[in-house]
């Protein structure tokens, strides 16, 4: 595909090959990192089988603090951070009743859960970032809240223009509020990244870059950052 | 959508009989319950301001979010009331028996509402949603002034159709127009005060219809739709929130639409046999509306293009029935697509049920 004439977009078949290729380009780069999963959605006609594959991509449970350490699960340099992160997370899910003076200790360092679930939207024809956010015993988090999480940068943005940016509404998977990332200008940036790409320009849109793209422009809100080897995917 | 059709929808309402909930209810006898005309394309919560004053000798002297249950599922806000009824009501009940609660919002199932705004915002980004099906871009929608908000919402909240078109034509939202609705709305449009936004577009032979579809299945095996268990949980409803390629110089019906999305149910043939074709008294404005639309139908000479059969036979040898249809599955998708929709699907061999209530997104629904 000519980059173009491209206009930014995406379908879900091609969702589906660009989240796989991601998922597992991630898993090979970064085998100490938590993986992404697909799941697959049975939320069409349930019970009945369906010829087209739904569903989405997932990474739960990771780890923010409310400290300026926020960036770091995904820096490359910050393995020994991460391990350390993972190990809170086993322990919180063995945590049994003997272990509360640590949780305690724990939670008053402001440890967030967060799940980030990349949905297709055929509206809109662009991935879009659902996420939700809860404290060590499972109390989610309002918005309020998580904008303390965030990067100085997007709580900015966040103040500026409330409606348009994060919005709470239906997962449409899961039928449950869930926060999200509003993708009505996705196609737009996206377009202009793949442009500034000399690389595409030369050999096309490369759909299996789609995703790790996007991630790397949306995880900004959250701080979250890209190993930049997995940019460099096609080379 | 002509000037008629496009009255009969906004017009339509459904008698609601409202209880506030035992654990709300401070004075003995409880309060008699509310009875309210609701309008289909209104919002529940719009309603507090009538709800209020009628149970406000009763209410705890702290109240906190409005919302509403239905058998004990707490109902979405920000689905048009006629959409929960018809999804909702597998026999419709006249009036509506619905439970209001002001404390204790279930903020796991429900999104958030803070009054008014919420809404209108919910509002305000499906028309975003549907301009970027539409038009490939949010722009018209993004950039409506801050008059035109207002009045927007002032209209959807009023029910004041005239002011509604008068606003809504400027962000040139109409969708693609075949050829039949093109020729129906000639006289209309000269003649009546509307500007009809799929004249605007009337020239366009392709294009993306956005469409919100959501789908009961009920997995007993049933003979009425009448003994469907109640629903419980928003599990059980699948929500399909995409688009509807049409194509050039094609008669593009509610059924082809629906066949699009539920391809599952449409691998055979489908039949709509008398008594489901029959349009249910839903309400006596809705009636007439799919009936003015079936004749203009009739009078363009218009062949219905549908194909039905007895039923339909899935690859898994379940067999589904129409136990019954509101709305003409054969209408344009121009002219339905506006309109709330329903039908249940009945299958014999494995037990399965299907319910099915389709809408437009709020500003196509409204053209």
């Amino acid at each position: 595909m000519d980059v173009l004439s491209w206009d930014g977009t995406i379908s879900s078949r091609e969702f589906r090959v660009a989240v796989r290729a991601f998922a597992e380009r991630w898993k090979e780069s970064n085998p100490d990192f938590p993986p992404w999963t697909w799941v697959p959605s049975a939320k069409r006609h349930p019970g009945l089988t369906s010829n087209q594959i739904d569903g989405y991509l997932t990474l739960e449970r990771l780890c923010l603090t409310e400290s300026t350490e926020k960036d770091i699960p995904f820096q490359e340099d910050s393995y020994e951070v991460t391990q350390v992160e993972k190990e809170e997370t086993a322990s919180f899910e063995e945590e049994d009743p003997a272990d509360n003076a640590t949780l305690v200790e724990r939670h008053s360092f402001g440890v967030h859960y967060y799940d980030f679930h990349l949905v297709h939207s055929a509206s809109y024809r662009v991935p879009v970032l659902f996420f939700r956010a809860y404290t060590t015993d499972g109390q989610p988090l309002v918005l309020d809240e998580i904008e303390k999480d965030l990067p100085a940068s997007s709580a900015e943005i966040l103040l500026e223009s409330k409606w348009t940016f994060i919005t709470q509404e239906d997962h449409p998977h899961l039928n449950r509020p869930w926060y999200k990332l509003h993708p009505c200008g996705t196609s737009e940036w996206m377009k202009l990244l793949f442009q500034s790409d000399t690389s595409m320009a030369n050999k096309g849109v490369a759909i299996e870059l789609y995703i790790v793209s996007w991630l790397s422009v949306v995880g900004q809100v959250f701080g979250l950052r890209i190993p930049s080897k997995l940019l460099n995917y096609r080379d | 959508m002509n000037k008629e059709a496009r009255n009969f929808v906004w017009e339509g309402a459904i008698p609601l009989q409202i209880h506030l909930h035992e654990s709300q209810v401070t004075t003995v006898p409880p309060p008699p319950p509310a009875l309210i005309l609701a309008p289909r394309l209104g919002y529940l919560p719009l309603l507090a301001s009538q709800i209020k004053p009628h149970f406000s000798s009763t209410l705890p002297p702290v109240v906190d979010t409005i919302w509403f249950e239905y058998k004990g599922l707490p109902l979405k806000w920000y689905i048009p009331t006629g959409v929960l009824f018809d999804l909702l009501c597998a026999e419709p009940e006249r009036p509506w028996n619905l439970t209001v609660h002001f404390r204790g919002y279930p903020g796991n199932v429900l999104t958030p509402c803070e009054g008014e705004d919420s809404i209108k915002w919910s509002l305000i980004n499906s028309l975003k949603e549907a301009a970027y099906i539409i038009n490939g871009n949010s722009k018209n929608v993004m950039n409506m002034s801050q008059a035109d908000q207002v009045e927007l919402w002032r209209s959807v909240v009023s029910g004041n159709l005239e002011v509604y078109a008068r606003v809504s034509s400027k962000l040139k939202l109409g969708i693609v127009s075949d050829e039949y609705t093109a020729n129906s709305n000639l006289s209309s449009a000269r003649s009546g005060q509307f500007v009809d936004e799929t004249d605007i577009s009337g020239q366009d032979k392709a294009g993306r219809v956005p469409v919100r579809l959501y789908v009961w299945s009920v997995s007993e095996d049933i003979d009425d739709s009448e003994d469907a268990p109640p629903i419980d949980t928003w599990d059980k409803i699948s929500y399909i929130n995409q688009p509807v390629e049409i194509q050039e110089g094609k008669y593009f019906t509610l059924h082809d639409a629906v066949k699009s999305l539920l391809p599952e149910y449409f691998q055979g043939s489908f039949l709509i046999d008398e008594e489901s074709t029959r349009v249910q008294g839903e309400d006596e404005q809705r009636d007439s509306s799919e009936e003015a639309s079936s004749n203009k139908i009739a009078e363009d000479g218009v062949e219905i293009l549908c194909e039905h059969t007895k039923s339909c036979q899935k690859s898994d040898n379940a067999e589904i029935k129409l136990v019954r249809i509101q709305g003409a599955l054969q209408t344009p998708l121009c002219h339905t697509a506006l309109k709330t929709i329903k039908y249940h699907v009945k299958a014999s061999k494995i037990p399965k049920n299907l319910g099915c209530s389709g809408r437009a997104k709020p500003m196509t629904k409204r053209l």
